[in-house]
């Protein structure tokens, strides 16, 4: 049996489906990762959020989103609670979340690279979004947002940006 | 919240939220940070406070438009980490203070950052030496605090972590493409290497407060970090075909607030609006 409040939750789950990264309006805050939970008790709602990055400025967007799509759906009172850990991955997009990404243009996030401090030669080969070439040159590991970085495909001349593995 | 715990709530933000109750921003603080948890949070906070803040001097001055951006994203990292840290210092300090009444609210003397971090940018060559001297000591630090007792400093560790690995891997291309590249390129990282060099021993220094956190599991043993650090940056110097400068001057004295002329005209600048306006909000 379903208790009340679970099924609270689960509501309030498919309300959040609403909220959509500003920068990357094709993934939900779920999509993303960044939604990690919400707590529900007899007259609170308490929405967990963890940020992509620490200095990631879209994060008071998405937690105003969040606060005014609860008002929107009858919670007038829903609270915002950043945690930090677990550190946020793009091990958590699932294969459906990269499938978007890559139709909106944005190469989705690969396997997250070695270890190494300093591995000045090696990288991932990343595919074209547009031509699935892999003929692809990194320009600059920092892009438009801080998950992004700019390449450059060689095979159909097109810049395009890849969600970085983290 | 004040538990500790490294959360914090928003709900619905207003104009003067998140300042203590009917009481201005308390500047009386004469440096002296009595809880040496309190004090090691700072330190690592204002290292990337003051050295973010002058990444973010560079934005819209890059030498081209992808290092332009990339500058201003390792500065949001660092100050977002900044403002974590801050955050978590005035929780255990307990006495009300937020990230933005210390960062806002501090003199120079009261900063804890390496001195190293306030210097001016100087060229591109300068800014790139300095990011790879912190970024390859950033990176072995938070490998270490990512083990920290503190659980709230642990989980700040560890997330930061993945983002220092990204800029070291960026600072250290750097580095090997200027020193490794024209004439002239080499001549100014091989200039800034002179100048800056000296400066970095301040980041592998210990006095009590370091040796208390240490004890206590929140610290870092700087003498089994400086070897493990020296190997990365042999390593990247070698290849970027640039020399360490020989010379006995050793700069220190930011970890106890003792900091260059540069950090009260950096904080001039970057504390004007707050301190104008406080409490404000955009």
């Amino acid at each position: 049996m379903v208790s009340v409040a679970e099924s609270r939750r689960d509501e309030i789950l498919r309300w959040l489906d609403e909220v959509m990264d500003p920068e990357v309006p094709v993934l939900s805050i779920r999509e993303l990762g960044v939604l990690r939970d919400v707590e529900v008790s007899a007259d609170d709602v308490v929405v967990v959020l963890t940020p992509t990055y620490s200095g990631c400025p879209a994060m008071h967007a998405m937690e105003t989103d969040v606060v005014r799509t609860l008002e929107r759906h009858g919670v007038p009172n829903a609270r915002v609670k950043t945690v930090y850990s677990p550190a946020w991955t793009t091990d958590w997009m699932s294969d459906e979340a990269k499938a978007k990404l890559e139709a909106y243009g944005i190469a989705p996030p690969g396997r997250i690279e070695s270890d190494d401090l300093v591995p000045l030669r090696r990288r991932a080969a990343v595919a074209c979004p547009y031509c699935r070439s892999v003929n692809t040159t990194m320009r600059s590991e920092f892009g438009s947002t801080a998950c992004k970085a700019i390449l450059f495909c060689n095979s159909c001349r097109q810049p395009f940006e890849l969600f970085k593995p983290i | 919240m004040t538990d500790g715990n490294g959360e914090q709530e928003t709900g619905n933000r207003g104009p003067g939220d998140g300042w203590i109750a009917g009481a201005r921003p308390s500047t009386a603080t004469s440096g002296v940070v009595d809880n040496p948890l309190v004090e090691s949070l700072l330190r690592l906070a204002d290292d990337r406070l003051v050295l973010g803040h002058r990444l973010s001097e560079w934005c819209g001055h890059g030498p081209i438009l992808e290092e332009d951006i990339a500058l201003a994203n390792i500065a949001l990292d660092l100050v977002g980490q900044a403002s974590m840290l801050l955050k978590l210092a005035g929780e255990v300090e307990g006495k009300g203070r937020t990230d933005d009444a210390l960062a806002y609210f501090r003199d120079a003397v009261e900063f804890r950052n390496v001195q190293l971090v306030e210097l001016p940018n100087g060229d591109f060559a300068a800014t790139i030496v300095r990011q790879f001297l912190f970024d390859a000591w950033d990176v072995l630090a938070l490998e270490e605090l990512a083990g920290a007792t503190t659980e709230a400093l642990a989980g700040i560790a560890a997330k930061a972590l993945k983002e220092a690995k990204y800029h070291l891997r960026h600072s250290a291309e750097w580095v090997r493409m200027l020193g490794d590249g024209t004439a002239e390129s080499h001549q100014r990282a091989q200039r800034a290497l002179d100048e800056l060099w000296p400066y970095a021993g301040e980041l592998f220094l210990m006095d009590d407060t370091d040796r208390a956190a240490v004890a206590a599991g929140n610290g870092v043993d700087m003498e089994v970090l400086r070897p493990r650090w020296r190997e990365i940056v042999d390593q990247v110097l070698t290849e970027a075909t640039l020399t360490i400068p020989k010379g006995a001057f050793a700069p220190r004295g930011g970890r106890t607030g003792r900091h260059t002329e540069h950090l009260g005209r950096m904080l001039a600048d970057m504390q004007s609006l707050a301190r104008a306006h406080p409490g404000a909000t955009w």
